[in-house]
């Protein structure tokens, strides 16, 4: 039984494709891809992007422990419909995944999943700042990077140290870069808005500093460093320069630093609340450019689901963090609509670097290969609606937004894992 | 205004002027002792002819009563069914009104409510000796027992007319216009 | 008399000049009720105003209740201590319950900023900020705006200082708004560690010393220090504190005559005003107590009419 995805834009940076044609699918891999081609089963994918399958490299599974806000399967299904067919999965669990049992327990639960799960470890026991994960252990089970996500390693000498071991079992290690004592309890961006609005602020050097101590170690120690979530300017300045020298630096930047600054916050939704908080036009704009130009080199949603309850609070105590695995590719798209990003720059983003930077599969639509496959409507509008929600969660401030070009189809080896109802239209 | 039509004067400056004098003429009448009189206008209407009244008595005893100006929408009972608050006029009486002979002025006398909340209010203000009621209009209808001391004239009403006095100083030539609303 | 249909007074930034007016103008008369012997009218009969206070101040809370009763409303107060909020009942639910007993205005103080924006957007009761964290502080604007208005008879023009923790200070932050609508020009001085990043952007002037800030100055408004900020390191001690920004009698050898002195209250003496500097000749900070009560009359009226 074999499959055959006709007619569609073929964007594939890897193999230097980006134009009309078929893919065919047998057996859950990729067997041809050319003109003409037939097969058992047709989809028609005319006016469609065909694309590698997104990769997410930053979300939030919530499971073990906050299966309330979301849990491996609903957060899967919810990638899924986002165009996604691989998440990394940061390891502020309860308990952490700070060892081989965790990292083997969310990998059993994966099994069943829509999307193929990669694990990331922590750097420290129980994220806790103070003295090594067991590392080796969670390798062999399979993580594929390690993070203290949600806090920095606070202590340097440790971070150093955690860079070094993690090159014994070649892991990149992916710096949540915050300097906590210049947060000081902030809850947004300092600057005119954080004044006027009475809230205390996150400053930039608060991450910007931190991002230089860790690429420092990293050329120290010759790690692979990676950048989570960069919010700021002088960031993805620093970062330019790491590269410039030959480090073995990555960074990746969230849909929601791209589309939103603090002037959002002005009526204290709490659902712009996140960690790094949205930061100024400039900053936006800088983000937006450092993308482009490959500085960063990847976007992640940083998928923060939360219960409503977590959110329908004081500002001050509301939790940090948005949903993001649904609206992702809607908002990069809307980058791609106003000529600040290709197309092939978006799948080089969302699919290609994430693949590189965690080593591991996919990225790519290579003969012979696991058909993790897209299908993009690149001009298909739709309201972003948390009743069409497939994650537990719908704690982000897109909620009723218009947005411009989706996902429509989405293949995990071949099989489909998300297909938008439009679908059913085409022959 | 065009809510309004038709209006009708019923009654011309030249009759306004005489029924205040005769208004004036009473009050003096009736108050032989003027010098603890104290006209309270109620706004903004009532204290134009407060201050109408005040010079015709002055013309004819020499006496200057001192005019005040009572605004009436803190003590107004019908607060909670309007929309907007009613801008508030500073209440403005010359003196203490404890043990003064106080006399109401209103430009016209409809359903009584108006001028129960102006008898609040100076009560509020202190113990008078007296209070009494002039007005210029009494149009009928009314919703609580009370009459006036002093009326210029009754006009007989139905409830889908509205009555209305102008003042000079107000920009208007003085007159009393009667309106049908219309339906 | 410029007044909407506003359902909450959340804060002087989302006021304009107008409808500031019209407030100031409607305490006036407020005022005058104020000082009579029957310091009541029956306006507000009938209505409910919750006094929703989870953060300790007895100034405003007074200061809202005396407003409520001489208004005739039936005023309830309800407190951190007193609320199920220390149960581990959340604000949404406390809110609610309090909206259950069909409160018609709310009046809320909490110690984080944005706490009136989450009310007024979940109840249908008008919501009246009186202290959100280091937001704002509305009412306290306002009546010092009346303070200085009944002495200057005008806020346009002059020049105003505010001295001491302009970073944590919802009263500052207020005052800057109302007096700019109002064109008055704004000085602001105090530690460094104490003045907000982008605080230009409100359109004021940022002065080097309390020297530099009080110069020429028509008003001089002192913020409280709160000393639990020195432990934040905000600054080196309270000595040192009042040595440079303390208002003494030495520093006002050169002011103007007609110079007027306010503080929102509770004052530390000592620290960020000398003894005889609160009590001296250009002091108008119990005028503002008094004025406090007018002004929020007026609010209380003003806002009573427009529950959704």
């Amino acid at each position: 039984m074999s499959l055959i995805i006709q007619g569609g834009r073929i964007i594939d940076p890897v193999n230097g494709r980006d134009r009309e044609g078929d893919l065919l699918i047998e057996k859950g891999r990729i067997v041809k891809v050319g003109k003409t081609l037939s097969g058992d089963r047709r989809i028609d994918a005319k006016g469609l992007w065909v694309v590698p399958g997104l990769i997410d490299m930053h979300v939030h599974l919530r499971e073990p422990g906050y299966e309330y806000k979301e849990t491996i399967e609903t957060g899967c299904r919810a990638a899924a419909a986002g165009g996604f067919t691989a998440v990394a999965c940061m390891p502020n669990t309860n308990p952490v995944n700070d060892n081989g049992a965790v990292t083997d327990f969310i990998l059993t639960r994966a099994r069943s999943a829509a999307v193929s799960v990669h694990p990331v470890g922590a750097i420290t026991r129980g994220s806790g700042g103070e003295g090594l994960a067991e590392i080796g252990e969670m390798a062999e089970a399979g993580v594929v990077a390690l993070s203290d996500d949600g806090r920095p390693v606070r202590n340097g000498q440790l971070m150093r140290r955690g860079m070094e071991y993690a090159g014994t079992f070649g892991l990149p290690v992916i710096s949540h870069a915050e300097d906590l004592d210049l947060c000081a309890g902030g809850v947004m961006h300092e600057g005119v808005v954080s004044t006027r609005l009475g809230l205390r602020g996150i400053p930039s050097v608060a991450e910007e500093s931190m991002v230089e101590r860790d690429i420092l170690l990293a050329e120290l120690t010759g790690a692979a460093l990676h950048v989570a979530h960069v919010s700021a300017r002088g960031t993805v300045m620093r970062i330019r320069e790491a590269k410039a020298r030959g480090l073995s630096v990555t960074a990746e930047v969230t849909p929601h630093h791209l589309t939103l600054s603090h002037e959002a916050l002005l009526e204290y939704d709490t659902n712009l609340k996140v960690n790094p908080p949205l930061r100024t036009e400039e900053d936006r704009q800088a983000l937006i450019a450092g993308l482009a130009d490959g500085t960063i080199d990847a976007v992640a949603s940083d998928h923060a689901p939360h219960n409503i309850a977590e959110k329908e609070v004081e500002f001050d105590q509301a939790a940090f963090g948005m949903v993001g695995l649904e609206t992702s590719l809607p908002l990069l798209l809307q980058l791609v609509h106003e000529g600040r990003l290709t197309p092939v720059q978006l799948v080089e983003r969302m699919s290609v670097a994430p693949a590189r930077i965690l080593r591991i599969k996919g990225g790519a639509l290579s003969e012979g290969e696991a058909a993790d496959v897209t299908l993009i409507d690149p001009d298909l509008s739709f309201t972003v609606d948390a009743a069409r929600f497939y994650s537990r969660s719908f704690n982000t401030p897109f909620l009723g937004r218009e947005l411009k070009g989706k996902a429509v189809y989405t293949l995990l080896r071949g099989k489909p894992v998300y297909r938008d109802p439009v679908m059913k239209d085409r022959k | 205004m065009d809510r309004h039509s038709p209006e009708t004067r019923i009654i011309s400056a030249e009759k306004m002027a005489e029924l205040i004098q005769d208004l004036a003429e009473r009050i003096v009448r009736e108050n032989p002792d003027l010098t603890d009189v104290i006209l309270v206008g109620i706004r903004s209407r009532g204290a134009h002819l407060a201050g109408r009244i005040a010079g015709k008595v002055r013309e004819m005893t020499k006496v200057l009563l001192p005019v005040g100006i009572l605004d009436i929408s803190l003590y107004r009972d019908d607060l909670r069914s309007r929309i907007d608050q009613p801008e508030l006029i500073r209440t403005e009486i010359p003196g203490p009104v404890e043990d003064r002979n106080i006399i109401l002025v209103d430009d016209v006398l409809f359903t009584g409510r108006t001028i129960r909340a102006a008898l609040d209010g100076i009560m509020d203000l202190g113990r008078a000796r007296k209070i009494q009621l002039a007005v210029l209009v009494d149009r009928g209808h009314r919703e609580l027992p009370i009459r006036a001391n002093y009326t210029g004239q009754y006009v007989p009403t139905s409830l889908e007319q509205t009555i209305r006095v102008r003042f000079s100083e107000d920009g208007e030539e003085d007159g009393v216009i009667l309106r049908e609303l219309a339906r | 008399m410029a007044w909407g249909k506003r359902k909450d007074l959340l804060g002087i930034e989302d006021l304009s000049r107008e409808e500031i007016e019209a407030i100031l103008d409607t305490a006036e008369s407020f005022k005058d009720v104020s000082l009579r012997k029957i310091k009541k009218v029956p306006t507000l009969r009938g209505v409910t105003v919750v006094n929703f206070f989870l953060e300790p101040s007895t100034r405003t809370r007074t200061s809202f209740e005396l407003a409520g009763k001489r208004l005739s409303a039936d005023v309830i107060n309800i407190s951190a201590s007193s609320s199920s909020i220390l149960k581990g009942e959340s604000l949404k639910d406390t809110a609610w319950n309090i909206e259950a007993m069909n409160a018609d205005i709310l009046i809320v103080r909490h110690r984080a900023a944005g706490v009136a924006h989450f009310l007024s957007g979940m109840l249908d009761c008008s919501v009246i900020n009186a202290g959100d964290g280091a937001h704002e502080h509305p009412t306290q604007a306002l009546l010092d705006l009346f303070s200085i208005r009944e002495r200057k008879q005008k806020i346009d023009g002059l020049t105003v200082a505010i001295v001491g923790d302009i970073a944590h200070s919802r009263v500052a932050r207020s005052n800057i708004f109302a007096l700019r609508k109002l064109g008055a020009l704004v000085r602001i001085a105090g530690p460094g560690t104490m003045i907000p990043l982008g605080v230009e952007a409100m359109d004021v002037q940022v002065c080097r010393s309390l020297d530099e800030a009080i110069d020429g100055a028509d008003v001089i408004m002192m913020l409280r220090i709160q000393r639990e900020r020195q432990e934040k390191s905000l600054f080196p001690s309270v000595r040192e504190y009042a040595r440079f920004f303390g208002l003494t009698r030495q520093r006002l050898q050169g002011a103007k005559k007609d110079l007027l002195i306010m503080h929102p209250g509770p004052i530390n003496r000592g620290v960020e005003i000398a003894p005889d500097v609160a009590d001296g000749p250009y002091s108008i900070i119990l005028d503002q107590v008094t004025n406090g009560v007018a002004v929020r009359m007026a609010t209380l009226y003003l806002y009573s009419g427009a529950k959704r």
